[in-house]
């Protein structure tokens, strides 16, 4: 790779990959969660939720990066209280740039969970129970096998929209070279240096190349989870 | 076994008010589509918790809404095939079969898991997914996937209704081999009275969400105003192969003589289920003597019920009840009542099984 890439190149797709997986892993399991929540419960205010829940998706994401930096930020009170008890810093860190970018692609991850949830057959569920499986049982031999291709769905488009997310990351996390400069942030920055097109036409190409990849391998793993 | 139910549901507008016990051991739950059969099913299986009431299968309660009581479905040990089967898709046939085994306390051993699959002749079938399934092949995974699970009871929500015709009759031998041979009690719901006349030993009868009436198979299928008017009317009676005779014909005894039948592939001694139906009755008041038709059975009129220009005569044969359905027009021109000796013409006999 080192070949091809010049020792800077490598360190943002490195970071890109990093934080994008981070951030999709991490939230998976609270995605599925919440669209288990919003597929098979009903209650009070849940119009409210599935709001709030999709708000990362409608608001700019440079507002995104600021309310995380009032929250997380040094001087934020959930910032202030893990640095103090916990040693944890999220801002200037590439762990905040995955906490941004988990933000911004929960609800990608929410919705297309939440879909295959709704199309499976609670009327399986049913039958499961009859047949002696219990809730955490059903849960992971039957809701989640059948949910398996929309979870793969969800975690490839949330991946490839956070490979792309900026505005949050450079807002609450600033353009760090190796600890938070991902490839968005890297083309931006090649771009205001002086005579760095020909570096942002690069970095631009990987991005193409990268999506590319990402997009062909998620599309195959969800045929192969939908095969029967 | 014991079945015990005492429900009091509301379901939008629809009340479901049914109190039944029944004894044996298969019973159907009968009556006409939206009757309230499922939501009774529902509620024996743990599906649906009723407003009111009170569930016991054998003694043990399941539901009782006075002492707060509810067992969940999935530690019920109360199977269910349901109309549509409900394979899980992302398992293998076997995968399917073994899921309730896998998940039952009193595990059944590996031979009756041989049985089961012989007896529903799945083993070609194993490794192949459910989608590739034809709605005959869905219904008998179904079927051994809720058997494996050794449920202390079986319920069967109109596992047939969804086939056409010649898959339902590739189905009902397998049903009928089960209700021989198994000592599990059932409870079969069904709109059909032919599958009831083939399978059930006791009928309950619903109706718009009420019990109609209950008891024996034999009994209940010969009155109308019974089975809530579902067509057709008939007698079930149970024969015994008396003797295969040369002239093609073969004789079956009954509690009231015998009924004469083309030639049965049964052996002699062998019990089967006979259906004659009340249309395929003709009385007479003298003995016919020249008459192509083979079976005439001398009875005596039980009762009378008259449906507009019809009416249903019931008969007492030995210790056999028949139906047979004539016009209002013939019964005053033969002077029909109740104590009077006819003899019942058997236009046509249907073997069920």
């Amino acid at each position: 790779m080192t070949d091809f890439l010049t020792s800077a190149e490598a360190e943002a797709l490195r970071l890109s990959l990093l934080v994008s997986g981070t951030a999709v892993l991490c939230a998976l399991p609270l995605a599925f969660l919440v669209a288990l929540g919003l597929a098979r419960t009903r209650f009070a205010g849940k119009a409210v939720v599935d709001g709030i829940v999709h708000l990362p998706l409608v608001l700019p994401p440079v507002a995104v990066g600021y309310l995380l930096l009032v929250v997380f930020g040094a001087r934020g009170s959930i910032g202030a209280w893990l640095d103090l008890h916990l040693g944890i810093r999220l801002v200037f860190s590439w762990t905040g740039a995955a906490l941004a970018s988990a933000l911004i692609t929960f609800p990608l991850q929410v919705r297309a969970i939440r879909l295959s949830l709704e199309g499976g057959d609670e009327a399986l569920g049913e039958a499961a129970r009859t047949l002696g499986a219990g809730r955490l049982d059903r849960l992971f031999n039957i809701t989640v096998p059948l949910a398996l291709p929309g979870i793969l769905s969800g975690i490839l488009t949330a991946f490839a929209a956070s490979l792309g997310e900026f505005g949050a990351i450079i807002t609450f996390v600033s353009n760090i070279p190796g600890e938070t400069q991902t490839l968005p942030l890297a083309i931006y920055a090649a771009l205001q240096a002086p005579g760095g097109e020909v570096e942002a036409a690069r970095l631009c190409a990987l991005s193409v190349i990268l999506a590319l990849v990402v997009m062909t391998a998620g599309e195959a793993a969800r045929r192969a989870a939908a095969r029967p | 076994m014991s079945l015990e139910v005492r429900i009091n549901h509301r379901l939008g507008g629809f009340a479901l008010a049914a109190e039944f016990s029944t004894g044996g051991r298969v019973t159907a739950l009968f009556g006409p589509s939206g009757a309230g059969k499922s939501s009774i099913v529902r509620a024996v299986a743990g599906l649906l918790r009723p407003d009111e009431g009170r569930i016991a299968v054998d003694g043990a309660v399941l539901v009782d809404t006075a002492a707060h009581l509810f067992v969940r479905a999935e530690q019920r040990r109360v199977a269910v095939v349901f109309q549509d089967a409900r394979l899980f898709p992302h398992m293998s046939v076997q995968q399917n079969l073994l899921f309730g085994w896998r998940r039952s306390s009193a595990k059944a051993d590996a031979s009756t898991i041989a049985r089961v699959v012989d007896l529903l002749a799945l083993g070609g079938l194993l490794h192949r997914s459910p989608r590739r399934l034809s709605g005959g092949e869905k219904s008998r995974v179904a079927l051994g996937r809720a058997l494996l699970s050794s449920p202390a009871m079986l319920l069967l929500d109109e596992p047939l209704a969804a086939l056409d015709a010649a898959r339902r009759n590739e189905i009902l031998p397998y049903l009928e081999t089960l209700a021989r041979q198994t000592q599990l009690p059932m409870l079969y719901v069904s709109h059909s009275v032919e599958e009831v006349a083939r399978l059930a030993d006791s009928v309950v009868v619903i109706d718009n969400g009420r019990i109609r009436a209950q008891g024996s198979v034999f009994d209940l299928l010969t009155d109308v105003d019974q089975i809530a008017g579902v067509p057709p009317l008939g007698a079930v009676i149970e024969a015994t192969v008396a003797e295969h005779r040369g002239d093609g014909l073969t004789r079956l005894s009954f509690d009231g003589g015998s009924l004469f039948v083309r030639r049965l592939a049964q052996a002699a001694g062998g019990r089967l289920r006979v259906r004659l139906r009340a249309e395929d009755i003709m009385l007479a008041c003298e003995e016919p003597r020249a008459i192509s038709a083979n079976n005439v059975l001398t009875s005596m009129v039980d009762a009378i019920r008259r449906h507009g220009d019809d009416v249903d005569v019931q008969l007492r044969c030995g210790g056999t009840r028949l139906v047979a359905r004539i016009t209002h027009a013939s019964q005053e021109r033969l002077g029909l009542e109740p104590g009077r000796a006819v003899f019942a013409i058997v236009k046509s006999v249907t073997v069920e099984r």
